[in-house]
């Protein structure tokens, strides 16, 4: 360094007398400026050694203060099987959201990694995602495995704090969870074409709503996808897909209360079959999102479930029944959501969701046998109701790394009763910028 | 039969005829390409000059490309970090990973000014490798000239010496031209110029003007009223001659602060395709040169 140094002071001193051309003058002053420059940045720290090759970490904090009319913590989607997940609002008042720690890197020139770390309010840490991902394989083959986001459905693949609304759609809610990361091995075709097209499969293990957590060798859930998409114009972008997910719970359980408000363990055994049809278009003019975007995206849901019904309130100190009841039981729901965002100037969007469940035809054994529980002991499946939410949300992102949101909701998810949703979230992102997928 | 096994022997004959791929991340690179290349290549461009090329994503359209690229060309210093992983990540095509020959980042070969002595977002969206809008120095196109030339060479070894004849000769005539540009550009020393982002530094830098001031109170961050008003208080008490901004950008910071100030705004390509007259890297500069000296005659 200090030959530089000495370079740019030989220079410095070396410029000619003033009968020499400016010109040249300049151009010596031109070298000077740039050794320095040369100097600032060889003084620049650098990581050295072994943490030249630290990972990128990213940090996502995120938070919200909530009203609601309901309380949160009886939240339900009436008419449709608990998920288990974390699918209701926040709580009201103050609340921490899921801090996510992000950590991907290149492992060697043949892998990649990348693990997300959800960090609940409650204290616990769930591994959300932690995958490899071939770089090699070519022939537009991509092979994933360990824990990931499924590529089924639209939304799925995307992270909490990159969704436009606080919440999942109800449908994501009702059918998936809020979201389905299975522990598996994905893998992904892409067509050699200038349209986009893509084909992927999935197996795993099922751990996870509408699986349940099982103990059994080989594959317990499954699914394909196919996606297409492409420009229309420089200003429009376009994506649209096709999913389908077989899964085979056993003893799925979950808690409803009888007809006499007593608790009552219900689980069902059988097939779950779940389509998706999901499409998303985003238009910004001649394709620059800086001033103005618009993002308009939808998906439906379908599913068919059949299989054994189980009503047990034995459990109950006095219980209505006291004897285990099983039961055919089949099912055909389904459900849709349509959202549009729009960014109307620099820093500012809004967006409007509407959110549609169907309850369809559920057929109950338990309740047509007539020699148990009858229909009014089944509250949460055997209510025809049709779930419906109306939110609307205005954010404010000052940079690409800070976003300020207030959302306000319709909610109808529980049969009879309206649930009116005010929040107040924040979404901020620390580290590395990352990439976000379409 | 006969068909299909015709099918299948233009298919393994398909290398010894099909050009070499190239994914260009922007249009500069994508321009350049085609220098170098001439019809041994066939050249997609990314993005548009019209875009923000802080702001692209990774559509599908684009991943689509890149399966098929046997070359990506991007600026590299995190200028394409919001989307090219993902892409890449995306394509299935191992050509262009990361380290492979197919790989190839501006920057590399680039003298990068602006180099942040330590990297804080509250400094706004600054790239820790240093400003990435590099083509806006010749010398720099030069070198990248020079490098981009060697590796298509190493893409393609059917056609190397093609593309390093190509880029003899493009380097004689950007010699020519930069020695002009200079000599036009003479009056421009020492001008000082307010930009909307730091996107023009190397232009301004190589073509000795002054920046008096940035429409973005950060690097990044949107115009705010409070930023445009204190720089409109700064400029009259030292007053620019000139405002400019690219094509991409939002006009109506510049076009506020130069009613306000009563100074010309200037449109700039900033790239290839920016301005009717920016068709190729040649007219990128001829044309900026020429709007710089019209606006502050």
């Amino acid at each position: 360094m200090d030959r530089i140094w000495m370079c740019a002071a030989a220079l410095a001193v070396a410029v000619p007398p003033a009968w020499a051309q400016d010109a040249e003058v300049e151009k010596l002053r031109e070298e000077v400026r740039r050794l320095q420059e040369r100097v600032q940045a060889m003084d620049k720290p650098r990581a050295t050694g072994e943490n030249a090759f630290n990972p990128a970490v990213s940090l996502i904090l995120q938070g919200t203060a909530a009203r609601s009319s309901q309380d949160p913590s009886d939240y339900q989607i009436t008419g449709f099987a608990p998920s288990g997940g974390e699918v209701g609002p926040p709580p009201r008042s103050f609340s921490l959201g899921e801090s996510e720690l992000v950590i991907s890197a290149n492992i060697d020139p043949y892998f990649s990694g990348r693990m997300t770390l959800a960090l609940t309010p409650e204290n616990e840490a769930e591994v959300e995602e932690a995958y490899f991902q071939t770089l090699m394989l070519g022939g537009g083959f991509t092979l994933k495995g360990g824990r990931f986001l499924s590529g089924i459905g639209y939304q799925n693949e995307t992270h909490q704090h990159a969704w436009d609304f606080q919440d999942a759609p109800l449908a994501y809610s009702a059918f998936l969870g809020g979201r389905y990361n299975d522990d598996g091995v994905q893998l992904r075709w892409l067509a050699p074409t200038d349209l986009f097209l893509e084909f992927g499969a999935e197996v795993g293990r099922g751990r996870a709503f509408p699986s349940a957590e099982q103990s059994k060798n080989g594959v317990g859930a499954w699914s394909l996808f196919g996606h297409v998409g492409g420009d229309i114009g420089a200003s429009t972008a376009w994506r649209a897909g096709l999913s389908y997910l077989y899964v085979e719970p056993e003893n799925r359980a979950f808690e409803d209360a009888d007809s006499l408000g007593n608790p009552v363990t219900q689980s069902f055994s059988g097939k779950s079959k779940l389509w998706i049809a999901d499409f998303v278009l985003k238009w910004a003019p001649e394709g620059n999102a800086t001033v103005t975007n618009f993002k308009l995206q939808g998906e439906y849901f379908r599913r068919d479930e059949s299989g054994t019904l189980s009503y047990d309130d034995s459990a109950q100190s006095a219980p209505q029944f006291g004897a285990p009841f099983d039961g055919a039981y089949s099912s055909r729901q389904s459900g849709w959501y349509l959202q549009a965002v729009y960014q109307f100037m620099p820093t500012w969007r809004a967006g409007l969701r509407f959110d549609q469940l169907d309850h369809g035809t559920v057929s109950n054994g338990i309740v047509t046998g007539g020699a148990g529980p009858a229909a009014a002991d089944f509250p949460l499946l055997g209510t025809a109701h049709d779930p419906s939410r109306t939110s609307a949300m205005v954010d404010w992102s000052p940079s690409e790394f800070s976003r300020i949101r207030l959302q306000v909701a319709e909610d109808d998810s529980r049969a009879g009763v309206t649930d009116r949703q005010v929040l107040v979230q924040y979404i901020y992102s620390l580290g590395a910028h990352g990439a976000h997928k379409f | 039969m006969k068909i299909l096994f015709g099918l299948l022997l233009c298919l393994a004959c398909a290398p010894a005829w099909a050009a070499l791929e190239v994914f260009a991340c922007t249009p500069e690179w994508a321009a350049l390409a085609r220098e170098l290349g001439g019809d041994k290549t066939s050249v997609y461009a990314a993005t548009t000059a019209l875009q923000d090329p802080h702001r692209i994503e990774a559509r599908p359209s684009l991943i689509a490309r890149a399966r098929r690229a046997d070359l990506v060309v991007c600026t590299g210093a995190d200028l394409e970090v919001g989307w090219l992983p993902q892409v890449l990540l995306q394509s299935g095509n191992a050509r262009i990973q990361r380290g492979q020959p197919g790989y190839f980042e501006a920057a590399a070969a680039a003298r990068l000014i602006e180099v942040p002595a330590f990297a804080d977002r509250a400094m706004g969206d600054v790239h820790a490798a240093g400003n990435p809008h590099l083509h806006l120095d010749p010398r720099n196109v030069a070198s990248v000239a020079k490098a981009l030339a060697q590796r298509m060479a190493l893409a393609d070894a059917h056609n190397a010496s093609y593309y390093l004849e190509r880029e003899l000769a493009f380097q004689a005539r950007w010699r020519q031209a930069t020695a002009r540009w200079e000599r036009e550009a003479a009056p421009l020393k020492g001008v000082p110029v307010v930009v909307h982002h730091k996107d023009l530094s190397y232009l301004i830098a190589w073509l000795g003007m002054r920046e008096a001031g940035t429409l973005e109170p950060k690097p990044g961050l949107p115009p705010s009223t409070a930023h445009l008003a204190s720089l409109l208080a700064q400029l009259q008490k030292a007053p620019a001659k000139i405002i400019v901004r690219s094509a991409y950008s939002d006009p109506r910071p510049a076009q506020w602060l130069a009613q306000q100030a009563k100074m010309p705004a200037v449109l700039l390509p900033y790239t290839v395709g920016g301005t009717e007259r920016a068709n190729d890297l040649f007219g990128l500069y001829e044309d900026s040169i020429q709007r710089l000296l019209e606006g502050t005659r």
